[in-house]
């Protein structure tokens, strides 16, 4: 069952280098986070009650609801228009994508070591590499602040996959998702839409020497 | 102690944030410098006893520490001149002082942290009071350096999260259930070599962001323009030490295993490149803000370099830190009464500082030199110091670059700290200046005397803890 979702969460991954409109990527953001909340309820399942609360509350509540909601709420607030502005074709985009998720899976084959599951491992490994290159690959901010939230995705498998024995880590990297979230968001939506008029990355391209 | 002080900060900042009368705004200041210095000398009387579990104050801890508290009295004396000189609006003032409270306790608690995991909170922590600071001035530019900052700042210290994850890998190996350093130490020799590998990459990628080493400096440098003069002084001096705490007390553990050359590689190449990095834009910039911001990548550069070659690099690169935190401030200082007189951080608007701010140019020129690392700045020996590891540890060609890298940078810094000094600026208006009080570059003075003073005869005390701060290293 696990790997069922891990492969979803990964094939979610090559549907957003594929899509163009940002509603797409809320969309799939949502959806990776039930593909999360399933993968952690099996897999916390079996420790204290608090800590799986928290994790679930996390899931579900954070990063299907919040997250999606907000990031609606900001695009429609700022008028962003809904084209993604990727500077690549998105034949390239997939073909990237692609490369990432074998490249990661060729890198967690060398390892040889019982105590982490290799899946986790490539798919948490693909959702960092894929969201920096979203970060790369987009013109507007809204879409690296999706690239950042991929990356706490894959964070969030990777603390799951050692984390186990570790229920400690996970609540902390729990913490830090919704922390930096909450920043990122929180300066995103209050000031860049009141003093920037277009969410274009060229508006903050004065600061260079 | 510790409890009482993080309880303390916090409470002082959020009375902070929800005051805006002036005269309790500066009485929790003065309540929290108090405090700040209370834990000091508690911790500095009180080494290596562990409090709270997650706190310790060992050497290396305590150095920093004093630095800071000593660093943080001149900062606020600054920041309320620039309020007494600035536009003074309430609700700014108290989100500033209580942002600059909470960064100085984060730091605090980050340097006596023993816990990589309680080490890695409090620089989250960092991350959010400093974006307050940086966007103090709420326009386009500051909200440009804000939104830059917070992110990267946030990308590495995910990176520095997987870092850890990695290294509980490690860990969980070699059967132990803590992440505490002196456990981590101890047992450092046990941990499987390819996780520590990773999570070396990871953590030291993530803390350069804070530590202002290529890959992540870019942040910092912004940060340091946009931010005012005082929070700059903070960014430039003991912001960058937590993120050398965290590259340290990794390295450590690392010490004890056999990557440790691997580890070095990476460590030399990181530094070379940030000083090569500072100095392309050191010859290019014609913002003096941004010249010192550059400055103390190259800086962080030549530490790193000490650090990675060892022998008595090891010494001179914590010395080289301290030296440097109370250098850069000074200009940080500085910097806001040059401002103030041109209204401008462009090196082409400043010029004959000596006939509007005698005192304040008498700091730039003795700040030049020291900054330069020429006798008799105590930096010159720190230097020469890492220059010396760097030839006993057989890198020749490294040393030669550097110190033609470094020859470029004293040029062009040169070139524009004189330019500023002795040119004529054009177009500019001298009958609006305002008179600086010479009195306000006393605390400028005291850190330029304190650089040569511990540089050239440093107290045995200091000494010391230097040492004890290097214990664990390999000789």
């Amino acid at each position: 069952m696990i790997n069922i979702l891990l492969i979803a969460f990964i094939m979610s991954l090559v549907h957003m280098g594929l899509s163009k409109r940002l509603n797409t990527y809320i969309g799939v953001l949502a959806f990776q986070g039930v593909l999360l909340f399933g993968v952690s309820f099996i897999e916390l399942i079996e420790i204290n009650v608090v800590n799986l609360l928290f994790v679930l509350l996390e899931t579900i509540v954070f990063k299907t609801i919040a997250i999606p909601y907000v990031l609606n709420y900001v695009i429609k607030k700022n008028k962003i228009t809904r084209e993604a502005d990727p500077f690549l074709p998105d034949f390239l985009s997939v073909v990237i994508i692609t490369t990432i998720i074998i490249g990661s899976f060729l890198l967690s084959n060398t390892i040889e070591d019982p105590h982490i599951r290799k899946i986790f491992f490539v798919t948490a490994l693909s959702a960092l590499f894929t969201g920096l290159y979203f970060i790369i690959s987009r013109k507007k901010i809204i879409t690296h602040v999706m690239g950042f939230i991929i990356i706490e995705n894959g964070v969030f498998v990777l603390s799951l996959a050692v984390g186990t024995e570790m229920p400690m880590l996970v609540n902390i990297g729990i913490l830090l998702d919704i922390f930096a979230s909450v920043l990122i968001l929180g300066v995103f939506v209050n000031k860049i839409g009141d003093v920037l008029k277009e969410q274009d990355v060229d508006q903050l391209r004065n600061l260079k020497d | 102690m510790i409890g009482v002080y993080l309880i303390g900060a916090v409470l002082i900042s959020l009375a902070l944030f929800i005051n805006r009368n002036k005269k309790l705004n500066y009485l929790l200041v003065t309540a929290f410098v108090i405090l700040q210095w209370a834990l000091t000398i508690f911790e500095y009387t009180h080494e290596d006893i562990t409090q709270l579990v997650y706190f310790t104050a060992d050497a290396f801890a305590i150095i920093f520490l004093v630095t800071l508290s000593i660093i943080c009295v001149a900062a606020f004396w600054y920041s309320y001149i620039f309020f007494a000189k600035e536009v003074d609006i309430p609700r700014q003032r108290s989100i500033y002082y209580a942002s600059m409270v909470l960064l100085l306790m984060a730091l605090s608690a980050a340097y006596l942290s023993n816990n990589i995991a309680i080490t890695w909170i409090f620089v989250e922590i960092t991350t959010l009071s400093s974006s307050a600071l940086i966007y103090h001035r709420r326009n386009v530019r500051t909200l440009e350096g804000t939104w830059k900052y917070v992110f990267v700042c946030s990308i590495s210290i995910t990176f520095v999260f997987i870092g850890i994850l990695f290294l509980t890998v490690a860990v969980q190996q070699a059967g132990i259930e803590d992440l505490n350093y002196k456990i981590l130490l101890s047992n450092a020799g046990s941990f499987n070599v390819f996780w520590l590998k990773l999570a070396f990459l990871f953590i030291f990628t993530g803390f350069t962001s804070k530590a202002g080493l290529v890959p992540m400096y870019t942040a910092g440098i912004d940060a340091k323009d946009k931010a005012p003069s005082p929070a700059g002084a903070l960014f430039g001096s003991v912001l960058m030490n937590v993120g050398f705490l965290g590259i340290f007390r990794f390295y450590e553990i690392i010490s004890h295993t056999s990557i440790l050359p691997w580890a070095n590689k990476i460590l030399i190449i990181s530094g070379v490149l940030s000083i090569f990095v500072a100095t392309v834009y050191i010859l290019k910039v014609k913002n003096f803000k941004r010249l010192f911001a550059y400055s103390s990548v190259e800086h962080m550069g030549l530490i790193i370099l000490g650090l990675a070659s060892g022998g008595v690099g090891y010494y001179a690169a914590i010395l080289h830190v301290v030296l440097h935190s109370f250098a850069k401030s000074t200009m940080f200082f500085q910097v806001g009464q040059v401002y103030r007189i041109y209204k401008s951080k462009s090196i082409y608007d400043a010029g004959n500082y000596f006939k509007y701010n005698t005192a304040g140019a008498m700091v730039l020129l003795l700040g030049f030199f020291i900054v330069t690392a020429m006798p008799p700045s105590g930096m010159f020996v720190s230097e020469f110091l890492i220059f010396r590891s760097l030839f006993e540890s057989n890198h020749l060609w490294l040393l030669a670059i550097v110190l033609l890298l470094l020859t470029m940078i004293i040029w062009s810094f040169g070139k524009n700290i004189f330019k500023m000094l002795f040119i004529k600026p054009v177009g500019f208006n001298e009958e609006t200046i305002e008179k600086i009080n010479p009195m306000e570059s006393l605390s400028q003075y005291i850190f330029l005397a304190l650089v040569i003073y511990l540089g050239l005869n440093p107290p045995i005390q200091f000494v010391n803890l230097i040492n004890n701060a290097i214990q664990h290293l390999p000789k």
